[in-house]
């Protein structure tokens, strides 16, 4: 018996495919009924496959997974998601302009974050990765103090030490960015388990892109969420691109990544990450499961990297034309908008005036966080402060380094 | 004083801090209803309750990951990895998370946490249960790194580095656990309990970290040495009759140069020894640390007699350990340079 030669299979990006974008298994809004936060995991499997969407074409909030915001909170993440925007378009600029080195858009991604944030409570605790700059403007933290990070300036909490973006705030429940891809999803997962063995009330809540559930740590965050049932919401964002690769080189191709979480015996849902209503309700059903004791949740948000991976990439090399132009789930700010509109809460005219508002408190506090220094001028920490922090007391090894550098 | 084995030094540090502290949590491989494949978490969790101490999966990142959350959320976790050869897969936390945290944050975050793990060789473990990796921690920026030699000593340095705010690397010499080994493998097994320093206080008392201890005065040499290689160290210079100063580092970060500087400005001389591998080991770091400090008071160079450059091997481990008779050969050399 002869055997043909054995040939690889070499993943290519779905979208190259004319606009094909059959991989999002998209379901029609309203199609997915939303289940009670106690239900049996087993009995949710094809909740991984569907998509959760809320807001249909014309605009309007329809099925069980709506209602879940007011009017009035509904407008203040139209803002929150606008203020975003701008916050990028500002940070990009001022990188370009050579006032810091590097930046990192979330543009298309707003959603997720400035709903997600919504649901959480004063004290859940956020493992974020470098997109999620939305949780903190979601929650009105000072764009002047995200600002003076970015520019590694005097007033940088984090002292000038860590690439722009890479911010931190415990007060907003914002934990340090690490970097390494990762590596925090099961910090995460620790931190809700010591919630958990404290008796506390708090939930955590760890992020992670499609492309690096590749990785060891996400698989190690799953198997002790599954282990413990710690009160964590496990959020992986499918924005299509991790750099370069599309999301089929990180194994979307065969599955969603929700599906991964069934090996776990985890709850999962998939859900449309630009439909703003969509992930409130999604999230809060998470939220709420966590706090009453239910254990994890995994949430694949679908969504669409609209902007490059960083100001160092250009997507024009690699990303398929038109990938952009005919991506099925639309713009999470103007879907949000339509939605306002057809329901008498929102106009054209009020739309442009809030954009105009919030462009001018973004150049204001653009022009306050510059006067504090730039990476490249002006005051920025001394680099006696490179020796702090390293250990809680400075060891003697470290003041001695500290005294050859001349400090 | 109760007189007691390293492991049951180890586990009364974990029982004296779970009982003083709520916050102390031990977890790892077999820790919880076995109580660790060495005994040293025996009887916690009967003691502490299942959420105190418990088993976890086989996932040294996940349990170092989960434990650097933890220290993050305001609890102090102990974690065992069952041996130190399986440490590679919580580097990343280890290094890149746990190590940096506190200055990533400009201290908004920091990760108090002890990995424990059982390091070295003397038990016929072979590549992959007898390493002694200690230098690939005392390279990184962030983290301490102790090794006790003795049950008295490893109580009350693991009580000092569960109460230190920042991340402890905690290697247990596994040779030493059950007495105090010295090289001669061909000799009867010598219980603790015939060492002085088995005596071991009850209650809560600290050894502090950063602090060496002068083992065995002495005018000739020098040896510096930590973990095992103490003991191994003690037979060599009764071997040769040579009267060597030994010095127990006991904490390689921070290292207490001062101790090692005094001790080498008056002999003149210096033995490093350790299991490791010999290249970028620890033992480069302390020649480097004594010719810039006392290079002006040495009379020969500078010997370190270590571990091969070779992985450690199964049936060969006698000729890759560094004995006595190794040590003993290079303090003669030493003498008659």
């Amino acid at each position: 018996m002869t055997s043909s030669p054995l040939t690889l299979h070499i993943p290519v990006p779905l979208p190259c495919r004319d606009g094909d974008f059959s991989h999002l298994h998209l379901s029609d809004a309203g199609g997915v009924d939303r289940p009670p936060v106690d239900v049996r995991e087993d009995k949710i499997h094809s909740l991984a496959y569907r998509l959760i969407r809320v807001l249909d074409d014309e605009g309007r909030a329809v099925g069980s997974w709506s209602g879940t915001r007011s009017v009035e909170q509904l407008r203040s993440g139209l803002r929150a998601m606008l203020k975003t925007r701008a916050y990028d378009v500002r940070m990009a600029m001022m990188q370009r302009q050579r006032k810091t080195s590097f930046y990192m858009q979330c543009k298309g991604e707003e959603a997720i974050a400035c709903a997600f944030q919504a649901a959480l409570k004063p004290g859940d605790m956020n493992f974020p990765t470098y997109r999620q700059q939305g949780l903190l403007i979601a929650q009105d933290w000072p764009v002047v103090d995200m600002m003076c990070q970015v520019l590694s300036n005097e007033k940088d909490r984090m002292k000038g030490r860590q690439l722009p973006v890479f911010y931190s705030a415990p007060e907003a429940g914002f934990f340090s960015i690490s970097g390494n891809l990762a590596t925090q999803y099961v910090q995460a997962v620790g931190w809700a388990m010591a919630s958990a063995m404290r008796g506390d009330t708090r939930v955590a809540a760890a992020w992670i892109g499609e492309g690096s559930t590749a990785e060891n740590d996400f698989h190690a965050a799953l198997v002790f969420a599954s282990v413990y049932r710690p009160p964590v919401i496990l959020n992986v964002v499918n924005n299509q691109w991790a750099i370069s690769t599309n999301q089929s080189v990180a194994g979307g191709e065969r599955t969603t990544f929700a599906a991964r979480a069934h090996g776990y015996g985890i709850p999962a849902l998939r859900v449309d990450g630009n439909d703003y209503l969509a992930v409130h309700a999604a999230a809060l059903w998470a939220v709420e499961r966590a706090r009453r004791n239910l254990g994890p949740t995994l949430i694949e948000w679908v969504t669409y990297r609209m902007a490059p991976h960083s100001t160092s990439d250009d997507p024009s090399k690699y990303r398929p034309q038109g990938d952009q132009s005919t991506w099925l789930l639309g713009d999470p700010i103007e879907r949000l908008k339509n939605h306002l509109i057809a329901i008498g809460a929102w106009s054209e005219e009020r739309h442009i005036q809030l954009k105009v508002e919030l462009d001018e408190e973004i150049s204001t506090a653009a022009r306050e966080a510059q006067s504090f220094g730039t990476l490249m001028e002006g005051a920025k920490c001394s680099p006696a402060s490179m020796f702090e922090d390293v250990y809680k007391v400075m060891p003697r090894h470290l003041r001695e380094q500290r005294q050859e550098l001349g400090f | 004083m109760p007189r007691w084995t390293m492991i049951e030094a180890i586990r009364d540090a974990l029982n004296v801090m779970m009982a003083h502290d709520d916050r102390v949590v031990v977890f790892g491989q077999d820790v919880g209803r076995f109580g660790g494949v060495f005994r040293c978490t025996d009887g916690l969790q009967g003691k502490y309750g299942a959420s105190r101490c418990f088993d976890t999966p086989i996932s040294e990142s996940g349990i170092v990951g989960v434990a650097v959350g933890m220290g993050a959320y305001g609890l102090r976790p102990v974690a065992e990895i069952q041996f130190a050869d399986y440490m590679y897969p919580a580097y990343d936390q280890i290094v890149s998370e746990a190590a940096r945290l506190r200055f990533r944050s400009a201290g908004e975050f920091s990760a108090p946490l002890v990995v424990r793990m059982p390091c070295g060789g003397g038990i016929f473990g072979a590549q992959t249960h007898s390493q002694s990796p200690e230098a690939l921690f005392t390279h990184v920026a962030g983290l301490k790194t102790v090794i006790p030699s003795n049950p008295h000593d490893a109580k009350g340095l693991l009580i000092a580095a569960i109460e230190d705010d920042d991340p402890v690397i905690f290697l247990e010499p596994k040779r030493i656990y059950n007495g105090p080994f010295d090289g001669h493998h061909d000799r009867p097994v010598v219980p603790w309990s015939t060492h002085e320093l088995s005596e071991t206080p009850e209650g809560y008392y600290t050894v502090p970290l950063g602090e060496a201890a002068v083992r065995r005065e002495g005018a000739d040499v020098t040896i510096l040495a930590y973990g095992t290689m103490v003991h191994v160290a003690e037979a060599a210079c009764h071997l040769v009759g040579i009267d060597a100063e030994i010095i127990d580092l006991r904490t390689l970060v921070p290292l207490d140069l001062e101790t090692v500087v005094r001790s080498v400005s008056k002999t003149g001389r210096c033995v490093i020894v350790h299991e490791a591998t010999r290249t970028s080991g620890f033992g480069a770091e302390l020649a480097a640390q004594i010719q810039e400090h006392c290079f002006y008071h040495l009379e020969t160079p500078i010997v370190r007699v270590t571990g091969w450059d070779t992985p450690y091997p199964h049936a060969q481990e006698w000729d890759y350990f560094p004995g006595p008779d190794r040590v003993g050969r290079a303090l003669t050399r030493l003498m008659e340079a």
